[in-house]
Formats: structure tokens, sequence, C-alpha cells
């Protein structure tokens, strides 16, 4: 079997030798030169530019994310091969906007980029999904989704992913939500425990075991009236 | 549906290729030759059956912790594999909404077990960043020997329970008596075996003990030849490449796209390492190699973590022998506490002490991501501060959570004993992936 | 043979003058004797005392010394369910249903500070506790515990196997809480007895 071939960070010709961050400024300094590329190729769409802690955060219309992050990861002068992370921001005062976070890095040009989407209070929470470009972006959506609330538009299974299907005490990661969670442990246990760990399969998963009709009739029954399997 | 199935039976045995990596050889009986591989004939008709849904987890020894993989199976072929995860979901992200930066340390322990002194270290750079902290020579080389040792008692562990999975008992016992050896150095640094809190924000918890650099140096010659017998042991072991070579690939683009990092990544053929493209603690400066696989296989995996074990005993020789003197935390009254017998004797420490522990440093409004080269991939914490004494968010990018995420793709097509080794090759754990 | 003077309990009399190797003793000794020095654990691993339960099998510390070579890994073959990690409520019933599958009789033991009392996880996801869900005969404080306090945890486990009484069958009887008895307690009430504990659902500290 004959290998793949190296793909090398840092190709791009006239890269600066990368050396540990001294003596960062609190504001300002050199912004990623992508941010330029960003306001020429998309105009209104990027919002402001802001240099915190040497890295540069990028705020646009969270509702054109999809053409931003494809042309990012298509346009070789930028090349954004790599999706960190995909999070989200709620702030203590409730008025600011939840903020969408997206982490990006180009390996070629070894640089990093933070766009940031606004969704303002009382919008729906509602932003297109990145897993078209990224495939790394499906989990970590649904993450977002399980803790926030967001919903990602074009996302290919979007659901809980931590928290079970069926949990009814909302988003845990909301500035509404209290860290001991919304109902008593009594009742948070009782709920826990009535669940039957066989029956979380998702509809999906039902969907391939389809073989219900042909289990024997008492099964059947049995099965149908809850009982529990295996014990 | 009547997919068709070959159930591949094969004896091997470990022969060298022409790139000098290990190839499965067949095994053929004596004069028969050639006669062995031909297709036997064909006794009856193609099996028609039913896809079997078989579930793996949450309780299972080889899902190292609580994973649950389903899978849809066609005889012993998988066709798909539907993950669960957050069966470990402890909420960490909000309890550190609820606490100030020093007193997150310890959940960064728990969040990825293997890798606490990584963790605590990775966080502390994230709030040095918020706080705008330059911190003190002697504590950045501290940190580059705490994170190293940390990589390597990680990947001791990986080894170890990776071979098992696979049917070798011998390593993981070998594996297990190394990690005791660094055990005791990090309990006569920190005294703490496995949950360090070994940093804090501006410096570390405390300095090393005197005489602790010969144990790190007896530590330091003697574990190269562990590692030598556990390469001897497997690297050439039939069992071992026959169960490994070839299974879960990942080529480089898919990796990248699937947002791969650390050994699952360079095994994959991308040279890309936090440490070598965005340093940090002065990693330029050390003399060292990232091993980069060609091949994306769960044996390549191997490798790469083989060599990272060894390229870290090279970091950790050329930090002891720089390591200066000096002092070890900050000279910072915001975020350090002052030493007993100041706050006991002169107001003004007295007064930082009673500030710093009942309100908390506060660091300015802004955000900042920081990411290190965890044992298992790039580890980032990403904190929002808006300028009080708790962070706004706290925010852990998980690296197995996002390798995990590949483990479909990875598996299918592959026979259901492949699947427990392709999921010991991700090196996952649940206290991350959940948090 | 010949009478032989009352042996103290517990412990098993020989006559030695007779070759053909008799023995007499409490059958409930005999079987305890049995059962302690051959506990079968089913090692419940989620969280980092997993970790340090893996270094108390390993060659330093060797669980193998107490009989407990075997480590189950199915609840049906085991006798002691050691659990060590923490239980978030999406495992509560995992674990419910574990200890369910293994026959009596049965032991539990608790490891570290987040299965004996949720630890440092007090918040919407982690279980306060597994004794809030299955009986625990030794609970193992630490944050993880030590290997020697895991095994100092099975001795003490050993000790009470040995006092174990086959005629007393009410210790292995396992009940659900008869809501129509004098001894239930609704959710409700119990809530409002820990509320001044601070266990319960208002949460006043504020991220400020």
């Amino acid at each position: 079997m004959s290998g793949f071939t190296v793909i090398r960070a840092g190709t791009a010709p006239d890269l600066p030798t990368p050396a540990t961050p001294k003596r960062v400024p609190h504001r300002g300094g050199a912004a990623n030169p992508s941010a330029e590329a960003l306001k020429a190729r998309f105009g209104d769409a990027i919002r402001r530019v802001d240099v915190v802690w040497g890295e540069t955060s990028v705020t646009i219309d969270a509702a054109k994310v999809l053409d931003i992050v494809r042309w990012l990861h298509d346009d070789t002068s930028q090349s954004y091969e790599y999706l960190v992370d995909v999070t989200a921001v709620e702030f203590r005062d409730r008025a600011l906007p939840i903020e969408v976070i997206w982490h990006l890095r180009s390996i070629k040009y070894r640089r990093f980029l933070r766009l940031k989407g606004l969704i303002e209070k009382g919008n729906p929470l509602s932003v297109p999904s990145v897993w078209a470009v990224y495939k790394g972006a499906d989990w970590l959506e649904r993450e977002c989704y399980d803790m926030f609330g967001i919903t990602f538009t074009g996302h290919p299974d979007l659901r809980r992913i931590l928290l079970w299907e069926q949990y009814a005490e909302g988003f845990p990661l909301r500035k509404d939500f209290p860290l001991r969670g919304r109902f008593s442990r009594a009742e948070q246990l009782r709920q826990a425990l009535s669940a039957n760990p066989e029956a979380r399969y998702s509809m999906e998963e039902l969907s391939i075991a389809d073989a219900f009709a042909e289990l024997p009739l008492d099964m059947r029954e049995r099965i149908k009236h809850g009982e529990s399997t295996g014990e | 549906m009547a997919a068709k199935r070959t159930v591949e039976v094969e004896l091997s045995t470990t022969g060298i290729g022409a790139d000098g990596r290990p190839q499965r050889v067949p095994l053929v009986a004596g004069d028969t030759g050639g006669l062995a591989l031909q297709a036997p004939p064909a006794l009856e008709p193609e099996l028609e059956g039913e896809h079997m849904l078989i579930n793996i987890g949450p309780q299972h020894p080889a899902t190292h912790g609580v994973l649950r993989l389903v899978l849809e199976l066609d005889g012993e072929t998988v066709v798909r594999c539907i993950p669960h995860i957050g069966y470990l979901h402890c909420g960490f992200e909000k309890i550190g909404e609820y606490r100030q930066y020093n007193q997150i340390i310890p959940w960064t322990d728990r969040d990825d077990y293997l890798n606490c002194v990584g963790n605590n270290i990775a966080f502390s750079l994230g709030a040095e960043m918020l706080f705008g902290i330059e911190i003190t020579p002697r504590c950045t080389v501290l940190r580059v020997i705490g994170m190293e040792l940390s990589r390597i008692i990680s990947h001791l562990v990986w080894m170890g329970t990776t071979a098992i999975d696979i049917g070798a008992f011998t390593p993981f016992l070998w594996s297990f008596q190394e990690r005791e050896n660094v055990y005791n150095l990090l309990e006569g640094w920190v005294g703490a075996r496995l949950t360090t809190s070994a940093s804090r924000v501006g410096g570390m918890a405390a300095d090393i003990p005197d005489g602790w650099l010969d144990g790190l140096k007896a530590f330091v010659r003697a574990f190269p030849k562990t590692l030598d017998e556990c390469d001897r042991m497997l690297t050439k072991n039939a069992v071992w490449v026959g169960r490994t070579v070839g299974l879960g690939v990942m080529s480089p683009e898919e990796a990248l796209n699937y947002g791969l990092s650390g050994p699952m990544l360079r095994a994959s053929g991308v040279d890309y390492d936090v440490r070598k493209d965005f340093p940090y603690l002065d990693y330029e400066t050390y003399d060292w190699e990232v091993p980069v696989g060609v091949h994306g296989d769960v044996y390549d995996r191997y490798l790469v973590r083989m060599e990272e074990m060894r390229q870290s005993v090279r970091i950790v020789e050329q930090a002891m022998a720089r390591l200066p003197d000096g002092p070890v935390n900050v000279d910072d009254p915001r975020v350090i506490l002052p030493p007993k017998h100041k706050a006991t004797s002169e107001m003004e420490s007295m007064i930082h002490h009673f500030k710093n522990v009942m309100e908390g440093p506060r660091p300015a409004i802004g955000e900042s991501y920081v990411a290190v080269e965890a044992p298992k991939g790039e580890k980032g914490y990403y904190m929002v501060s808006d300028g009080s004494a708790k962070p706004v968010r706290w925010r852990i990018r998980p690296p197995s959570f996002v390798n995990l995420s590949a483990i479909p793709k990875m598996v299918e097509g592959h026979l259901l004993s492949d699947v427990i080794a392709i999921n010991a090759s991700i090196d996952i754990v649940m206290g991350e992936i959940d948090r | 043979m010949g009478l032989i003077d009352a042996p103290a309990p517990n412990v098993v009399s020989v006559e030695p003058a007779h070759s053909e190797g008799w023995i007499t003793t409490r059958l409930d000794f005999l079987v305890n004797w049995g059962r302690a020095n051959s506990l079968w654990p089913m090692p419940f691993g989620t969280a980092c005392c997993a970790i340090e339960f893996m270094a108390t099998a390993a060659s330093k510390f060797d669980l193998a010394r107490f009989g407990m070579e075997r480590m189950g890994y199915s609840p049906r073959q085991a006798d002691v369910l050691i659990c060590a990690g923490r239980v978030p409520f999406k495992l509560a019933p995992v674990l419910r249903r574990i200890w369910q599958q293994m026959p009596q009789p049965k032991w539990a033991i608790s490891m570290g500070a987040c299965a004996s009392t949720g630890g440092m996880f007090d918040n919407y996801a982690v279980v306060q506790g597994i004794d809030t869900i299955i009986p625990v005969d030794v609970y193992v404080p630490g944050c993880p515990p030590r290997p020697e306090a895991l095994i100092h945890a099975i001795m003490m486990l050993q000790k009470k196997v040995m006092k174990d009484r086959m005629s007393d069958t009410a210790a292995r009887m396992e009940m659900e809480p008869d809501p129509e008895s004098q001894l239930y307690i609704p959710p409700s009430r119990i809530d409002a007895l820990s509320q001044q504990f601070g266990n319960s659902i208002p949460q006043t500290r504020s991220g400020q």
C-alpha cells in the first residue's frame, strides 16, 4: 500500500518563522490579512473587525456564514482548511445579543481567524450550518444546539448529543438556566430512572431494526406493554 | 437485502515491505502453494439475510469509558455506525461560569483526566492571556516539563489499553509501571498523583522540591528502555500488525475536513502540530521533530504515538538542561497570593490576600482562545470575560470529541472486531468528550 | 474422631490425628471465607477514578492478591460492583440496570467523591451520590482515591462479607418504595426537607 502525500503546514511563501507571542497588547496590533480580504469580497456582510489579545475577530452577518466560510475554505489565497470549533456565547447582560463563534485555522498560511455572528434577543436562534464545507462541524453544531438551542439550518441530523432526547429542562448553557437545573433533585432522578436505557434508540436506528413484526406473538405483547427486558 | 459479503480468514505472518514497513503475508501450506489461495467452489448460493443491529456500551471494557456504539451489521461487516455520547456529561462549562479563574483549575484536571498537568497549564495560559501576564522564564520551562510528562503518561495509558483490546496484556503492566514512576514525581512536586491542579494563573502551584530533577533524570534515563521493550514486543508482532495495518484509513484531506487533530491527523499525513505551527511556552526554541505517518491507519497512529513519546523525552532533557533559577510566580499581586508570613504581618499584603481570595482577580473585558497540543490533539480553552471575576463563558475545545465524530467514517466497511481496534486508536477520553 | 474443645467462632477445627482430613466448621464461616477471598469485581469505571482503579489492578498494587484477579465486565458473573467515577443522570438507568443484573449476594463499593456524593459536580447533570440509585456498602473518599484507599475499602468489604449470615435474608431483600407504606416519603417532601441545605432548585449564586 503506497502512502499519502504529506500535507505540510506553512507552505505559503514568505511566512515568518512561528514564535511564541510575547507582550501581546489588549487591543490593537496587526490584524489577520484575511479580514481585509473578507471586507473586499463581502462588503456589508462584514460588520466589524476587532483585534483582541492578538486574535482577529470578524463580526459577520450570521445569515451569510456559509458563503463566507466556503470562500475562506476554497480560495487559495485564504485556504482555511481546518475548522477548530463552533460554539456560542450568551452574556450576563440579557440585552446583549447571543454570539455564535466559528474558530478557523489555515494550515497553509498559519493563520487563526474567529468569525462571530450576532443573534439579537427576540430573533429566532437560527444560523446556517457549515457542515457542507467542514464535516467536522457535525457534532460541534449538534452540541451547540444541545447546550444553547441554536438551530443550524442545513445540518443533516440536528438532535441532542450530550443530553438525552427527552430532556425536558431546556438548554443548560443559557443564562436563564439555573446551575442545578430547573427541577428538583428528586424529580431529576425520577425522570432519569424512569427512562428505559434500551429505549434510547433514535427513530433512524429503530427503522434499521424493524424486525418487530417478525417477533413471536407473546414477545410482541410483552414489549408492547413496556416490559423491560434483560433483568 | 442481499449485499455481497466476504469473510476474510487469513492467517498471516509479518514480512518487511520495500519501504521497511511490516506487511501481512498470508501463510501458505507447503507444496500446495497457490492452490490454497484459490477460492473454494461455491457450495451453496449466496445467503440472504437481514441486517443485524448490535449495541456496544455504554458499559463495555473496550469502549474506554461510557461510549455507546450502535452498529448495523451485514454478517460481520459494519454497514453503519451510530455513536451515542453524553453518558458522562457533567456540565463543566456551566460550572466554569460560576467559579473564579483559579477555582476552575481543578475542573481542568477532570475533563481530560489522562493529561491533568497539560490541561492545568493550558487553562493557565488562556487565563494569563486575558490578564495580560507574562510568566517568568523558570515557570515557562517547568511548564514544558509538566506538559511533556503529561503527554508521556497519557500515551502510556493509550498503549496499555489498546494492547489489551487487541489481545496483549503485558504492555499494560509495563506502561503502568512507568506511570507509577511519573506519579511519584508528580506527587513530589504538587502532592497529587492524578488530579494535580499543578498550575495557577501567573505561575505554578509549587516550585519543584530539592533533588526532584535527579528523580526526573533517572526516569528519563530508564523510560526509553521500557519504550524499546514495548517496541520490540509490538511493532513487528504478527498479531499486532495483522490487526492494525490498513484499518480505519483517513486520507489527509479527509482528516483535515473532519477536524481531526493530534496523532490522528499526523498519522494521516498532515504535518500540523500546535507546538510547531502556533507555538507557546517557547516550544520553537527546542530541538525536536514532529512524527508524521503516511498511511492514516491504526498502525501509523501507533507509530506516531510511540515516536511522540521519544520526542517528549528529548524535550524534557533539553528543558532540564536549561532550567533557569529565579522565581516561579510572577510578581503581580493582582493574581498571585502573597507569602503567608507577609499576609499575616504586612497590611498591604493582607489586603491583597483578602481581595484575591474574596473577590478574585478581574481581567479586562475581552476574549482569548489558547490552544495547546494535548496528547489527543488540539486542546483549546476559549474564555470570554465581561470584566468580572468569573468568565462569562468557558469553552473547552475537546480534541477527542472531534476525533470521535469521524468514527462512522472510519469503521464502516470493516469487520466488527476491527471496530474495537479503530476505536482504541482514536484515544478517546469520555471525560473530555462529554464534559 | 474424639470430641474436641468447642472452637472459637470462625475457626476451622481440624483433627490432625486422623488422616482422613475431617474438618468441622460453621457452614456460614466456610461459605463467607470462600466468598470474601474470591470476590469478582464488576468495574463500572466512568471517569478519573477508573484510571486509579486501573493503577490498582496493575502490577504495583496488584488486586489479584485479594482474589480479585478476574475482572468481570459482565454483571451476571460478578459479586461486587465498583463504581469508579461520576455518574450523570444519563447514566443512572444504566447503573441501575447493571446492579439489577447482578446475582445475589452482591455488594457495591462507591469509589471517589463524585460517586459517593456528587463531589465537585453540584449541578444539573450529575447524580448526587449513587446511593440514591443502588445500595452501597463501602464509600471510598478521595478525588480520586489512592490505590491504597481502594484496597482498604476492599478489605473492609471482605470483613463485612465474613459477617454475613445465610439465615438472615433481610439483608439481601430489595424493595422498591411502596407509596402506600408509612415509610414512603414523596419526592416533594424530600425537596422541602433538603431545601435548606441548598440541595434544591433555587440557585442564587450568580456569576458576578
